[in-house]
């Protein structure tokens, strides 16, 4: 089987896997990562959002082949000890969770928004997460915990 | 999904021999059509050539009169692109809402247009800007390239490398996106240059094509007021649980006009 290696929250992973895994099971299954959540398994709900080399990518439509070489951020990446990362943070301040399925891929994709717009419009928030869904329907806490971590950023 | 061999192709010369030199070989662009197919078992090759790591496939520039967008360029990076939304705005507005932002940081402008998909949204822009296709092996006009359904004029082993669309003076897409999947149910783009319309319509048939009945009402007066009483035949139009071929068949007519309009 062929080797890849995948550095995955800072640390560099070497596995022998089929030409068919895909990244969240790379990550799930080969590493026992599994904050990275499989939801619909069709590229639309977004719960197994990761980063690849700094940018949003949904890992339940790509291949582990296709990133042997790059860098992977998962949500088990972000808290430093125990020192939560400022969206973390800000979802737990908020109440921006309900019953978690949706959250890590909602936080990894509101970080990412952050850093490509660091002072979102609410209506830029809600056009961001289009990708991402949230069954509880809990998406109004969601958008206030974003626009609370920008403006904190803001301030810092 | 079923195994395959996995190759990342250096160049694009390697991936179109490997392509043609393997049992049932498929070129992956951005992956966000074909991982899907082949999770679902919908396809089984037996090789999967990787484009994702070829640097001169990526980028966008400004050449005479016309930006030319390299075949693996994400649609994330069009949308952002500050020649693209100055010269073509409509295909700035078209990429960034194709699915959704981690779908656009992955989809490619090559794919999207090599696959036909019939509800891929670039096809549109492809027909309505008068696009040249560029390939390893030629150029290819926008009206000789889609064919069918996921079928388009690219020969075995032919691989897009880039696509030159024309700058209009003013152009827009408008669509009405599937709620699910943000695929067009219709979508339709309008370009203008001088007296010169065109009318590009993706979502609502096997593969897009042009409105040519607007395209000439158009022409004497570019307004959304002169196609309103155009029907689009609903006639060989898709039909499925998202909309009947009558609906979208309505679809491009209120599609276009607001087209025109966000023309300004």
């Amino acid at each position: 089987m062929p080797s890849v290696t995948i550095t995955v929250n800072g640390k560099p992973e070497t596995r022998e896997v089929e030409n068919r895994t895909l990244l969240v099971q790379f990550l799930r299954e080969h590493l026992g990562l599994t904050g990275t959540h499989v939801g619909c398994d069709t590229s639309q709900c977004g719960a197994c959002v990761v980063h690849i080399d700094g940018y949003s990518a949904k890992s339940c439509t790509m291949l582990a082949t296709q990133v042997n070489g790059s860098s992977v951020t998962t949500i088990e990446g972000l808290a430093k000890g125990d020192q939560l990362h400022p969206m973390q943070e800000s979802f737990r301040e908020n109440h921006g969770l309900q019953c978690g399925f949706c959250t890590p891929g909602m936080v990894m994709s509101s970080i990412d928004l952050l850093r490509v717009t660091p002072k979102p419009t609410e209506r830029q928030i809600r056009e961001w997460l289009e990708g991402n869904i949230c069954r509880c329907t809990g998406y109004h806490n969601i958008v206030k915990a974003i626009a609370a971590c920008a403006e904190k950023q803001a301030k810092a | 999904m079923y195994n395959f061999n996995y190759h990342q192709a250096k160049n694009v010369d390697e991936a179109s021999k490997l392509v043609t030199s393997v049992e049932e070989g498929k070129v992956m662009a951005g992956g966000m059509t074909l991982i899907p197919t082949l999770k679902q078992r919908l396809a089984k090759p037996s090789d999967v050539i990787d484009l994702g790591k070829i640097p001169e496939l990526k980028g966008i520039k400004k050449e005479g009169n016309a930006i030319v967008v390299g075949a693996m360029t994400r649609h994330f990076d069009v949308a952002n692109s500050d020649v693209v939304k100055q010269s073509i705005p409509g295909l700035a507005q078209l990429a960034g809402h194709i699915g959704d932002p981690a779908v656009r940081h992955r989809g490619t402008c090559g794919g999207s247009i090599a696959n036909s998909d019939p509800a891929a949204d670039y096809p549109s822009s492809v027909l309505a800007l008068n696009a040249t296709i560029i390939t390893n092996k030629r150029k290819i006009a926008a009206d000789d390239f889609f064919k069918g359904l996921f079928e388009t004029a690219l020969e075995p082993g032919e691989i897009i490398t880039a696509v030159s669309f024309p700058i209009p003076e003013r152009s827009a897409y408008m669509k009405f996106p599937n709620p699910a999947s943000r695929y067009a149910i219709v979508g339709v783009f309008v370009a203008k240059t001088g007296n010169n319309v065109r009318v590009g319509v993706t979502g609502a048939g096997a593969c897009a094509f042009r409105q040519k009945d607007m395209e000439a009402a158009l022409s004497k007066n570019f307004s959304a007021d002169a196609i309103k009483d155009i029907k689009q035949s609903d006639n060989g139009l898709n039909s499925d649980i998202h909309a009947s071929a009558e609906y979208r068949a309505h679809l491009v007519n209120v599609m276009a006009r607001r087209a025109v309009q966000a023309c300004g």
